[in-house]
């Protein structure tokens, strides 16, 4: 194991060691110490490595990221895994606002709550909440999957596209064009894998679906005269 | 941007590093904001004094002999003490709008900071660290105090425009955030017959909290109705005698992390600002919810008040 002593050694000799891993390196398992809330810890990386950050992380934590696994154990600051393209970034506290936002594949798991604007524009990310999420959640979602083990707060998935949301507990409100949709058997089958890969304690049948009512964001030949 | 600050502690004996530990908190969030600092700080008061804190852009003649003509004229008693461009005058309580109104009709040069019990507040243009430094606020001690470095984005980089701003006897604001409906606002309040100096859209939050006050509100109430009144971003921390509260507008895109333990409650813009705090790893971290007002106090137990939508 390689490890790293961020206060010491500082952000830039970091995030260039971790960009200088290649695909078969050796140096598998790296962990950083002190992060101490610095920003954009482990940004940009791509390469098959895992990184163990010990303590709580500031914004951007993990922004980019292409094959790791981030390991924060503590809370992540706001813009985690902003823009991630594949790969795992895995949260044990809390997660803060616009987590994900615009990632594009890859699995996020929170084990604590997550901010406002989780999954914000979110591209095809799945992201895993073990807790709660804040306001204004997978706004403009266009795809991925939003599992939330505990409640959602105010205008869920606002104006979103064709991500799929997923909440065991309540909903405070839904934002607009965001309906609640039938449970099928190809959704049980997605959170059971899901569940299974990220660790969080619930069942698939205790979830309720929410997603587009599409009306927004379709052409409607009745609303041809308003253009 | 704007970096935020506050420490309010439980743990008397750690109130002679209040200033220290303000100060290294401050400092922390200098990017996100290097353009002026201040700090409110709430350090004890004597029965029956308070004190007023000046600002002078030219201290050797705007404070020579000041405290002379000040007691001549309020016939009382004047503790005078400067510390480079700030002065601060400790007087007896019911001297102070004779006071006030002296200060203004002849020294209309000098702006006043603060007025308070234990309130003080000192603020220029500069770096946390430098200004932190002219100030001494590093020796300070206290109960509770807040922080604020500025990024300034609706008016420009001055004295008047660095917070904290003061709002009332003892009370302070400082924010994070722009207001867009300032201008109005300013214009409203004018025509009320407050008194508003700059063109700073924090001036007028700070402004409107005052005449919401005076007008008879709580504080608390005059925060909550700050949600329906104030358009814009805004994380605002405000300061009283005996607490701090802190509210957020409803977006809540201006960041806010709280730490409490058993011997303070933290606040700061980033988690950053909280990592060196005594037992911060065994602290309860949490972000405050948006549209919501929260006081700790040493007086009475935190409360936390959601604002009905």
């Amino acid at each position: 194991m390689q490890s790293f002593d961020l206060e010491a050694q500082g952000l830039r000799a970091l995030n260039s060691v971790l960009h200088d891993q290649a695909a078969n390196t050796n140096q598998t398992v790296w962990e950083i110490n002190n992060p101490k809330g610095s920003h954009a810890i482990a940004v940009g990386l791509d390469a098959p490595i895992e990184v163990n950050v010990k303590g709580s992380t500031g914004y951007y934590c993990g922004g980019m990221n292409k094959q790791a696994t981030i390991h924060v154990h503590g809370s992540a600051g706001p813009g985690t895994g902003e823009n991630m393209m594949s790969g795992k970034i895995v949260i044990e506290g809390d997660a803060s606002q616009y987590l994900g936002a615009t990632a594009h594949g890859g699995l996020i798991v929170v084990k604590g709550n997550a901010s406002s604007r989780c999954g914000i524009s979110m591209k095809g990310v799945n992201i895993v909440v073990q807790g709660n999420i804040g306001h204004m959640s997978a706004f403009m979602g266009q795809s991925g999957n939003l599992v939330v083990c505990g409640d959602a707060g105010d205008a869920l998935g606002d104006s979103c596209y064709e991500a799929r949301f997923f909440v065991r507990g309540s909903v405070k409100s839904l934002g607009a064009d965001c309906e609640k949709k039938e449970m099928r058997a190809e959704h049980l089958e997605f959170l059971k894998e899901i569940i299974a890969e990220s660790g969080v304690d619930a069942k698939p049948e205790e979830f309720t679906r929410y997603g587009s009512a599409r009306t927004l964001y379709n052409f409607d030949v009745d609303n041809a005269g308003a253009y | 941007m704007c970096g935020i600050v506050g420490l309010f502690l439980k743990d008397k004996s750690l109130e002679p590093q209040l200033g220290e530990m303000l100060t290294d908190m401050l400092v922390t969030m200098t990017d996100r904001g290097p353009d002026s600092a201040g700090i409110a700080i709430y350090g004890g008061e004597t029965e029956g004094k308070v004190k007023l804190t000046l600002q002078s852009d030219t201290p050797e003649s705007g404070f020579a002999k000041l405290d002379n003509a000040l007691r001549k004229a309020i016939k009382g008693k004047v503790d005078m003490s400067v510390i480079d461009t700030h002065a601060r005058l400790e007087i007896q309580a019911d001297q102070m709008a004779e006071a006030q109104a002296f200060l203004k009709a002849n020294h209309p040069d000098l702006r006043m900071m603060s007025h308070g019990e234990s309130l003080e507040i000192y603020k220029e243009v500069g770096l946390p660290k430098n200004v932190a430094e002219r100030f001494d606020v590093r020796k300070m001690s206290g109960s509770h105090g807040i922080g604020h470095t500025r990024m300034a984005t609706e008016s420009a980089v001055t004295t008047m425009g660095a917070h904290p701003f003061n709002t009332g006897l003892d009370q302070c604001l400082v924010h994070n955030g722009s207001l867009s409906n300032h201008n109005s606002l300013r214009r409203s309040l004018r025509r009320l017959g407050v008194h508003i100096e700059t063109e700073n859209d924090t001036e007028v939050g700070a402004a409107y909290l005052t005449w919401k006050m005076q007008e008879g509100a709580t504080l608390g109430e005059a925060l909550e109705s700050s949600l329906d009144d104030l358009d814009g971003f805004f994380t605002f921390v405000v300061g009283t005698k005996d607490g701090f509260g802190v509210v957020r507008d409803p977006i809540a895109c201006k960041p806010a992390v709280m730490a409490e333990t058993d011997q303070f409650v933290a606040f700061g813009s980033e988690y950053r600002a909280l990592v060196n705090l005594p037992g911060i790893d065994n602290a309860r971290v949490w972000e405050p919810e948006p549209a919501t007002v929260y006081f700790w106090s040493h007086t009475s137990a935190p409360t936390a008040q959601e604002k009905a939508a």
